[in-house]
């Protein structure tokens, strides 16, 4: 990524659904105030949405700034300026992602929620839990449907979610 | 009491799959209270807020309307017991049912596997349906055994009452809803620093960046300690694993966490054997 500031991504990320409040921002801190993140890390919310106003795309995109927040809301529900700081980050990591910053680990939840429609698999030990309370071994969701997993796959494939991992290997 | 309505319970992932005591629990108290639970056959992921919201928000809304594309057919609204869950499912809803051209958008990658969503599914939270159809009143009449020598730590976490602008369930600062319901089974309900701080599992940070998650959740965990707590209260089987996981690896913690669905059925009188309190790391020794 070009390390020069980009004058189009602060408009690019304003026209994403969820990052329209981006320029609302009057850098007062009450986001990184808030921030439980912040207070365990040197991440500060306010510095990371200045950067993206001010259009500094690699420095946003590649830190691991942006990986830090739990989207925990304390910051947008304190916003004096009603920005929607969380949604604003969301937008900015499906920009990372979609560029092909995603650590190992994220890559890898991305492959069981491609593998099995699930974020975390059902495995034996688990499956013996649930008959002994009673419940049947595989719900009747996806972990134990076949059709629906294949139409849960057959969407991601679609939105082009497979290819986003794939980019990644 | 019987509502006048069908809920179809959707399971999540961490639930089913790890804690399936919430699960059989959240069955109990619904037999006992007469919520009337249908089964959403061939749900998926919700998909995860952190996560899967992070890597591409167009798939995390086509996974999502297909789920409530699922409840809709069955003409049944959407119970969760999952934070995560109703975080997900209800911001998509707000999202789709109020904006006719996202929803055409999402109904065109619907198509490709013969569904449609209409616009038209509610989603509730198990805690929220409790407190407002149910109500702490009917909570305390159905009360077999009172938990009144238990004390006991409430955490909200939080995507259960926020983004509050959406949801107006309660004060994201200085909720009510979990208390009150807690405090309805005679539980000694202590406060605590920090009580609205986040447990660190959310927004990919456990599985990116787990020592920092740990650190949250140990935060939590000292003035939980601190304040006389026994055990954690919780609404939200992502939070329950981080605060049961956590306790194995970082030393000094013997707090057993409790969803909210098998603290009622304590109360409500469901055999503990039902609830599966033993089986998790920090166990609750009967």
């Amino acid at each position: 990524m070009v390390k020069e500031p980009n004058p189009q991504f602060a408009i690019e990320v304003s026209q994403t659904p969820g990052g329209e409040t981006l320029s609302l921002c009057f850098q007062c801190g009450t986001c990184t105030g808030s921030c439980p993140s912040g207070r365990l890390t040197s991440y500060r919310t306010r510095k990371l949405i200045r950067k993206a106003q001010l259009g500094l795309e690699a420095d946003v995109l590649e830190s691991p700034d942006l990986w830090m927040c739990t989207t925990c809301y304390a910051c947008q529900e304190r916003c004096p300026r009603g920005v929607e700081i969380v949604d604003i980050i969301n937008v900015l990591r499906n920009k990372a992602v979609a560029k092909g910053v995603m650590s190992e680990e994220h890559t890898k939840v991305g492959t069981y929620f491609l593998q099995n429609g699930a974020t975390i698999p059902l495995n034996e030990k688990y499956e013996a839990i649930r008959e002994q309370l009673g419940l049947p071994r595989r719900p009747a969701n996806v972990l134990g449907d076949k059709k629906a997993l294949e139409d849960f796959q057959k969407i991601l494939k679609v939105t082009g979610f497979d290819k986003l991992l794939e980019e990644k290997k | 009491m019987n509502l006048n309505k069908k809920y179809a319970l959707f399971l999540g992932c961490v639930a089913p799959a790890r804690y399936p005591g919430i699960e059989a629990a959240t069955r109990e108290v619904c037999k006992t209270i007469g919520v009337d639970l249908v089964e959403l056959e061939g749900a998926g992921c919700c998909p995860a807020p952190g996560v899967i919201k992070s890597f591409d928000q167009d798939t995390w809304l086509a996974i999502a309307a297909r789920n409530l594309a699922l409840a809709e057919k069955q003409g049944a609204d959407i119970l969760t017991i999952c934070n995560g869950c109703y975080g997900s499912l209800y911001d998509a809803a707000h999202i789709l049912n109020g904006d006719p051209e996202r929803l055409r958008a999402v109904n065109k990658i619907l198509e490709e596997v013969g569904m449609e969503y209409g616009g038209k599914t509610v989603v509730r939270h198990f805690a929220e349906l409790l407190f407002k159809d149910i109500t702490p009143e009917n909570v305390k009449a159905n009360t077999k055994r009172s938990l009144e020598d238990m004390k006991v730590a409430v955490h909200y976490g939080c995507h259960f009452l926020k983004p509050s602008k959406i949801k107006d369930l309660d004060d994201p600062e200085r909720p009510r809803i979990l208390d009150d319901l807690v405090e309805a089974t005679g539980a000694v309900n202590l406060n605590y620093r920090d009580k609205q701080m986040c447990c660190g599992a959310g927004g990919g940070v456990r599985s990116g960046n787990p020592e920092l998650a740990t650190k949250f959740t140990e935060s939590k965990l000292k003035s939980m300690k601190e304040a006389g707590a026994q055990y954690i209260i919780d609404v939200c089987p992502f939070c329950h694993l981080q605060f049961d996981r956590t306790q194995k690896d970082v030393k000094g913690y013997d707090l057993p966490v409790i969803h909210l669905a098998q603290l009622l059925g304590l109360a409500f009188g469901v055999p503990a054997n039902k609830l599966g309190l033993e089986i998790q790391e920090v166990p609750v020794k009967f």
